[in-house]
């Protein structure tokens, strides 16, 4: 039925566009310059208010007259029942509406079922209706308006910069909306367990003992997780930093202009790589290598350490810093290169006294979007880094990581109502944390840009 | 081509003599077969209109062309006598021997100080903090600059007027002791203000410097140099002391470009 009413809508835009163009035409007769916009805006915006009034009335009848019927069921559900008993009521109702499987029938069931039936009828009725009436009623008027002097042409314009804010908004309602269902969560799990504890209690098993209802706050210490985390960041930083940065000052300053269009493209193909592929290359191969080797020289290294985990990330990392670094360094003007070289200077003189000092802010905000990078990778780790939180600082353990323990409480059988509370905590640690860093390396390439523009 | 002896017969020793010089882009032949003898202790202009090589011949004597890949240098250029892409020259060194300033002010992102500093240290030509305060100095003497930034020689070199920014970079360029200045049009990017005082300040270098300067101005040329060479096309046209260029030209070319009919 709605998608009759949404075809109709359409055929009324496509009508109303042919139609006001058709008007405007006729206005213009022969001497169409005399119409302040030319026919097809005068189509062009009757179409498009057309299809906003119907549309818009579809979309937001919909939503509306859901949360009506939903608040109209739950209140002829009598109070006695417990929510979860009621939902499950509901949801049987629905269910026998439909002419599907129900859990059970019974008189109260039936009475939700044909109180469900009538509802719907009522809504997708109602919603057809005014939404072909909404239609309709913008399409007349739109028609109506096409006169000589009227500004389509501008009120068309306005209209789409609407469309384009509206398009903007998305993203950043998303955003804030999953930060907000963040946050909510976490303030809830902070009401039953204190905050401190969660930030600096150093035992982590959280779902130990909680069948019997509770969660023991000394249980829920976080910090072995971002000790964890921070030493295989640390880790994967000293792998790629360096190499990254060499990478970079190789290709911007010393390949010639072939091996550059060869070996630029193959570390953007490093980048493409699935961090699943990175993570069992580091479990398969990295970790038992590092066992082995460990094992030859007597250092006992266990099969999943930060090492292997922390090694393999930094490799994964390498390309972001090498071609942010690239861009930063190409970025520096060639004329204070040639100051250099003019009093003398070698190319490595230059680099270290010139090139890097000037791009610092630039390779800095490298590096801090590659530590935000680390510290959300959770494919590697989820694989090579273990599963038991350990509090240690040698990298040759197994640690686990934030990333790792929010996997496990959410693909873990323990019921979802219970694992999310840890878990969105833990989430919204991290998101503040990479936040912060992501934050202060845009402040850096801003300030870096103040002082070439 | 050789200009007539007589005109520049002085007392100035000839520091930079080329003979067959020629230098490719690639295929394209942007000198070609150029000889000139460059004096000591004087400056000299290279004018000529957009495309001429002046530039390019330029960059030849310090063999900054060197650092792009497609360029090709053969002939011969002596300073002092020494061939300068013979094997045993070391190109670095020689940079350091023939300073060059840039068309746009390139003072490197540090502070007043260090940009003048910059040479001497890697040349090790201080031994100790007070040599260099020194080196400093008098290099910012010499570029006019002292009394501007004396009291400031820690704030960045990128915070100074134009201008400033120019002297600056003679500053940076002298401070390593060179023998021969280049500049490579110092003043197209500087207002006419700024225009006057470096011009000043070239003239000064003359006396101590070779300095060879390349420039669109002809008014330029003739304020400050002693001798001018009229580059076209890559051909070396006209070469003789300033006042004759401007006065008595020879070839058709100069005529048309020294009235201003062309370029």
């Amino acid at each position: 039925m709605l998608n009759w009413a949404a075809l109709i809508i359409f055929a009324l835009m496509l009508a109303s566009y042919i139609m006001a163009r058709q008007r405007a035409v006729a206005l213009g007769g022969d001497t169409p310059a005399i119409l302040h916009s030319r026919p097809t805006y005068h189509g062009a915006y009757v179409a498009i208010c057309t299809a906003l009034a119907g549309f818009g009335v579809l979309l937001i009848g919909l939503i509306l007259s859901n949360i009506a019927i939903g608040t109209a069921l739950v209140s002829s559900v009598p109070d006695a029942l417990s929510p979860i008993e009621r939902d499950l009521v509901i949801s049987d109702g629905i269910a026998i509406a439909n002419d599907t499987l129900a859990s059970r029938t019974d008189e109260l069931r039936e009475t939700i079922a044909a109180l469900y039936t009538k509802l719907t009828t009522l809504q997708i009725w109602g919603i057809t209706i005014a939404s072909i009436a909404a239609a309709v009623f913008a399409m007349l008027r739109g028609i109506g308006s096409v006169a000589v002097p009227f500004r389509a042409r501008n009120r068309f314009e306005h209209i789409v910069g609407l469309i384009l804010m509206v398009s903007a908004g998305i993203a950043i309602l998303t955003t804030i909306g999953i930060v907000a269902s963040l946050l909510g969560q976490t303030i809830v799990f902070f009401s039953d367990i204190p905050v401190w504890k969660f930030l600096f209690g150093t035992h982590w098993s959280p779902l130990s003992g909680v069948h019997e209802g509770t969660m023991d706050p000394d249980k829920v210490g976080a910090i072995p997780l971002f000790a964890g985390t921070l030493m295989i960041t640390i880790i994967a930083m000293i792998v790629a930093v360096p190499i990254g940065l060499f990478a970079a000052i190789y290709l911007s300053d010393f390949a010639s202009a072939r091996a550059r269009s060869i070996i630029k493209p193959m570390l953007e193909i490093l980048a493409g790589i699935p961090t699943v592929v990175y993570g069992f290359f580091a479990a398969i191969t990295v970790a038992p290598f590092l066992r082995d080797t460990g094992a030859a020289i007597g250092l006992s290294v266990s099969s999943e350490s930060a090492l292997a985990a922390g090694v393999v990330m930094g490799i994964m990392i390498i390309p972001f810093i090498s071609s942010l670094s690239d861009d930063v360094i190409n970025a520096v003007p060639q004329s204070l290169r040639d100051g250099s070289y003019g009093l003398g200077a070698t190319k490595a003189e230059t680099i270290r006294n010139v090139i890097l000092p000037a791009a610092l802010p630039g390779i800095m905000s490298a590096v801090l979007l590659g530590v935000s990078r680390a510290i959300g990778e959770t494919m590697i780790v989820v694989m090579a880094a273990g599963q038991g939180a350990n509090l240690t600082h040698n990298p040759l353990e197994a640690v686990t990581t934030v990333t790792v323990q929010i996997v496990a409480l959410i693909t873990g059988d323990t019921e979802a109502s219970t694992a999310a509370g840890p878990a969105f905590s833990l989430g919204f640690t991290l998101f503040c944390i990479t936040l912060i860093f992501n934050v202060w390396a845009l402040a850096l390439v801003r300030k870096y840009r103040e002082v070439y523009d | 081509m050789n200009a007539p002896a007589s005109a520049l017969n002085t007392d100035d020793a000839i520091k930079f003599r080329c003979e067959n010089v020629n230098v490719w882009y690639g295929p394209t032949h942007a000198i070609k077969n150029n000889d000139i003898a460059i004096h000591d202790n004087s400056v000299t202009a290279f004018i000529g209109p957009s495309g001429c090589g002046k530039s390019t011949f330029l960059r030849c004597l310090n063999r900054m062309n060197d650092t792009i890949d497609i360029c090709r240098v053969t002939g011969t250029l002596l300073l002092d006598g020494q061939d300068i892409y013979s094997k045993d020259i070391d190109p670095v060194q020689l940079r350091a021997r023939v300073g060059m300033v840039f068309q746009k002010p390139n003072p490197f992102p540090k502070s007043i100080y260090d940009n003048v500093g910059y040479g001497p240290r890697i040349h090790g030509l201080a031994r100790n903090k007070v040599e260099l305060d020194e080196i400093v100095e008098d290099s910012l003497r010499a570029a006019g600059l002292w009394d501007e930034v004396k009291d400031r020689l820690a704030a960045p070199g990128t915070g100074l007027s134009g201008g400033q920014q120019q002297r600056l970079c003679i500053a940076r360029a002298i401070a390593t002791r060179p023998e021969v200045l280049l500049m490579d049009e110092p003043c197209s990017a500087l207002d006419p203000i700024a225009t006057e005082t470096v011009e000043e300040l070239i003239s000064t270098l003359g006396e101590r410097f070779c300095v060879v300067i390349v420039t669109h101005s002809m008014q330029q040329a003739n304020r400050i140099s002693q001798r001018t060479a009229f580059f076209h096309l890559g051909d070396l046209v006209e070469y003789d002391t300033t006042d004759a260029i401007f006065s008595t030209p020879k070839d058709e070319r100069t005529i048309g470009y020294v009235s201003g009919r062309f370029g």
